[in-house]
């Protein structure tokens, strides 16, 4: 196991490696297959935070906790809300920043704000020789040469071992309201979702639980910003919900949050048995393809285009799909991970990892 | 600013080249009479200008993949073009180049509001795609100024911004999926209207390739519904340095306006002169813009009068009614105009860390002493990207190269700010030979890996974005 405390450090242990090297942010995921662990952890610290210029600049070690806290501090937050893995995944570790971006977690706001790499400013990552290398910057604005950053962003360090990301920050609002309703069919409620997505009130979060926390049918639209908006926001899109059924307004700080974190983790299928399987489709279509599933369970995010998915273990969900233009990831259960890409891309992804890791030492394995 | 000399071998294929595209082309899609292919000399980079051998207008996916199959075949570099009003020479042809020109696919493929996405072929122009969804109440909201001319495929060569970008981001952010005709003339599909990626972010990477990764020739990208009004206050101060603290403390106290653009007194002079907007002739004006409906829109523009105030502005006005509103955004808008009336002018685009706007401005005050030619700012505030334009006089002698000079020495400053040398027109060639100063060699060695695996020949758009220094060797190969 290595554990470097500096950039330098790190990219020695990665220019003498000649065995794989399994790279490990907060280990809460348990991904990246066989190698000597490389662990992150050692590069910890933010390096900058200018509030005013919504930017902060960070090791790729630091605890995402540590991050929020800062950021909380100054009334701003990470807007693309990235899961917690802990509770689904049935493991320990601190979730890191660096670890956040190379998966480009993204949570339910998603849908509006955008995801973990639309944030992602400029990085500097240690490619597969040990050669240290930067792209981007820490401007909001920047279009210098090719985007790596984006490249780097959900790339699970198959390219390279990430030690800093420049983030885009922004304020947190001061308000939270939730628009419920309850008892929807999957199909109804994505109906709902999409009602509300293409009215011009800005929802943050559109989310459907068949079985909600109370085990009934829940259907959730979030919307945030200033007090005085609050009322006004809700009683238009109660108006645009209202051929759904009742429309419930929830307004405690308390309440909203952790109907989000609920559905942020997947809370529903923590402690339980069997594979965990996350679909990207057209938001339209997702009950249409959950229902190919056979699930246990299920819940949707994203207004329909996020399915999360309970299945025996060893089930194979991409099998039960076909063809759907989107993809499946395992996110928990073991088999292949990533959804198998077709020929001309995979050949662009071997490429490139060989160009950024010619040793073939970066979690080998994973990614196809 | 140099380019590759022609290479001879290509240039005694010509006949040859043209009776094969015109195989897999109609007659009138392929031009090689010296006379209309000066159409193509240039972008908007107008200062350099280099008719292709010959410019091709395919007016489908298939025809691309056929135009690109011989090119590749016959070791033909090719230079991807759509409406050409790239500031940085990105289309800029060589002589022994085709201009693939994609501006006749401008077809709307599909409209699907329930998953907010369109798709389109990529020569349609940016303004006409939020045309195309504009009386359902949405819009496409990357809006360069130019958008009444660019194209889809250069904003997405381009990575290209806009006004309102602080609140909806840039093309990448806004881009879903392209179908990618590779140089061999494979056709690929990525992303789509689901929501992210599958494997690596390859869409990510093809935005802002400046066309040397591929050709788009269609694209999926989000529409957004409509906000319903929006309305924006105009702020004077007599310092550079309080508009700037006044911005940042906007953002600060957690208000985000869609724009907020920034002129010097140079540009207000400029502008007054030329479109009479009524400005205050002051230091630095704000054109501060928010959205919502007109209550939300008073609350948050209270909220941004009263951080103003405390700044004491030398002016405050609201718009009451979209008179107003117009009269507040016409002399930014015409801006550039009013600078081309005065002189010829280059257009700077580096961005900084908003906090470092006195010093840059400072800088830039400085630098124009030295140089003896005046400079105008305009910027886009919120996100640190600045407009410098520099005026010249092309019929001076000496005097371009003076301004490439001035030019040069801004995007360093921006540079050691903590910023970029191009926060939305691109690298072309115009900063090509500018990109040591922002990276390492090991850096830009990493950016063209990526090209590698797309072009390993390196055809595509060849000589532009990285220093031809840097790309020869590969370059060469291509030639041989
Ligand atoms: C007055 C004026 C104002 C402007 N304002 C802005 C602004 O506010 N924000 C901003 O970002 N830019 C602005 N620009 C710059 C310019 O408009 C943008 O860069 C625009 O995106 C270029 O689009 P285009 O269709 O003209 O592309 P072109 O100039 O034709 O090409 C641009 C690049 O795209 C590549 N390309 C073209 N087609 C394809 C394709 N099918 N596949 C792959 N690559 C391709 C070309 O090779 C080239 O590198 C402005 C320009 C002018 C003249």
């Amino acid at each position: 196991m290595a554990r470097p405390e500096t950039e330098q450090d790190l990219a020695e242990v990665v220019r003498a490696a000649t065995e794989p090297l399994r790279i490990v942010g907060g280990g809460t995921r348990g991904m990246g297959g066989a190698g000597t662990p490389l662990e992150t952890g050692g590069l910890a610290g933010i390096e900058l935070y200018e509030p005013g210029a919504l930017t902060l600049v960070v090791r790729a070690g630091t605890p995402v906790a540590e991050v929020e806290t800062a950021l909380a501090a100054e009334g701003q937050r990470l807007a693309f809300e990235p899961m917690d893995h802990r509770g689904l995944i049935g493991g320990g570790g601190t979730p890191t920043i660096g670890g956040v971006c190379a998966g480009n977690i993204s949570g339910p706001r998603r849908i509006n704000a955008g995801a973990c790499r639309d944030f992602m400013l400029g990085v500097r990552f240690v490619d597969g020789t040990g050669q240290v290398i930067k792209n981007g910057g820490r401007v909001m604005k920047n279009v210098t040469g090719y985007d790596l950053v984006k490249l780097m962003g959900g790339s699970y360090g198959t390219l390279g071992v990430l030690t800093e990301v420049a983030l885009k920050v922004l304020p947190a609002p001061a308000e939270t309201a939730v628009l419920r309703l309850r008892g929807l069919s999957d199909a109804d409620a994505v109906r709902a979702l999409s009602a509300g997505l293409t009215s011009p009130f800005e929802v943050t979060g559109a989310a459907h639980a068949p079985q909600g926390p109370g085990g009934e049918p829940e259907t959730w639209l979030r919307i945030e910003g200033f007090a005085e908006q609050m009322s006004y926001r809700t009683g238009k899109l109660q108006g645009v919900l209202a051929p759904f059924g009742e429309v419930e307004i929830l307004r405690d700080p308390e309440e909203t949050a952790s109907i989000w974190r609920w559905v942020r983790d997947v809370a529903p299928f923590h402690d339980t048995a069997g594979d965990v399987w996350r679909i990207s489709c057209k938001p339209t279509e997702g009950p249409q393809i959950a229902s190919r599933l056979d699930a246990a369970g299920l819940l949707y995010d994203w207004g329909g285009g996020l399915i999360w998915a309970l299945l025996p273990e060893g089930a194979d969900a991409r099998a039960r799909l076909g063809d759907f233009g989107g993809h499946a990831t395992l996110v928990r259960g073991s088999g292949q991970r990533f959804h198998p890409e077709p020929a001309p891309i995979a050949a662009l992804t071997a490429g490139l990892r060989a160009k950024f890791d010619p040793k073939g030492i970066f979690n080998p394995g994973l990614m196809g | 600013m140099d380019m590759p000399a022609p290479n001879p071998a290509i240039l005694a294929r010509k006949a040859r080249m043209v009776q094969r595209l015109s195989e897999v082309l109609p007659p009138d899609a392929v031009i090689h009479d010296e006379a209309e292919t000066r159409a193509y000399e240039c972008d908007a980079l107008s200062a350099y200008a280099c008719p292709p051998m010959i410019a091709v207008l395919p007016g489908s996916t298939a025809e691309v993949s056929a135009v690109l199959r011989i090119c590749h075949e016959e070791g033909v570099p090719v230079v991807p073009r759509a409406a050409g009003t790239s500031l940085a020479g990105g289309s800029l042809p060589t002589a022994d180049s085709v201009i693939l020109g994609v501006s006749r696919m401008n077809d709307v493929l599909e409209t699907d509001y329930d998953n907010r996405v369109i798709r389109v072929q990529t020569g349609r122009t940016n303004l006409s795609v939020s045309g195309a969804v504009e009386e359902d109440g949405f819009f496409y909201a990357p809006d360069p100024s130019s958008q009444l001319a660019c194209a889809i495929a250069g904003n997405i060569a381009m990575n290209s911004g806009g006004a309102h970008c602080l609140k909806y981001g840039v093309t990448t952010n806004n881009l879903m999926g392209v179908t990618l005709v590779m140089m061999d003339g494979t056709i690929v599909e990525i992303g789509g209207a689901h929501l992210d990626a599958g494997g690596l972010d390859l869409l990510g990477v093809i935005c802002g390739s400046e066309g040397q990764l591929g050709v788009v020739t269609e694209a999926t990208l989000r529409i957004l519904p409509k906000p319903e009004g929006a309305r924006p206050i105009l702020v004077g101060y007599d310092s550079a340095e309080v508009a700037g603290q006044c911005v940042s403390d906007i953002i600060k106290a957690g208000v985000l306006p869609v724009a907020i653009e920034y002129m010097d007194r140079p540009c207000i002079e400029a502008t007054e002169d030329f479109a009479g907007a009524g400005y205050p002739l002051c230091e630095a004006l704000l054109i501060i813009e928010v959205e919502g409906s007109p209550e939300e829109i008073d609350v948050q523009l209270g909220m941004i009068k009263e951080i103003a105030r405390k700044h004491d502005p030398v002016e405050l006005r609201e718009a009451q009614d979209a008179d107003e509103a117009a009269r507040i955004w016409l002399g930014r808008k015409s801006a550039f105009g009013a600078m081309g009336n005065i002189n010829d002018y280059m257009c700077l685009d580096g961005t900084i860390p908003v906090s470092a706007l006195p010093e840059v401005l400072r800088g830039m005050e400085a630098l124009s002493k030295q140089y003896g030619l005046d400079v105008a700012n305009v910027f886009h505030a919120g996100d640190g990207n600045l407009h410098p334009l520099i005026l010249y006089n092309a019929n001076t002698p000496g005097d371009l190269e003076k301004c490439e000079a001035f030019g040069a020495d801004i995007l360093r400053l921006c540079v050691e700010l903590g910023g970029c040398l191009t926060g939305e027109h691109g690298v072309g060639i115009e900063k090509r030979d500018l990109m040591l100063v922002q990276y390492e060699a090991a850096d830009l060695l990493a950016q063209m890996a990526v090209k590698d695996v797309f072009d390993p020949a390196w055809l595509l758009n060849p000589a532009k974005v990285f220093p031809l220094a840097v790309s020869e060797t590969r370059r060469a190969v291509a030639a041989e």
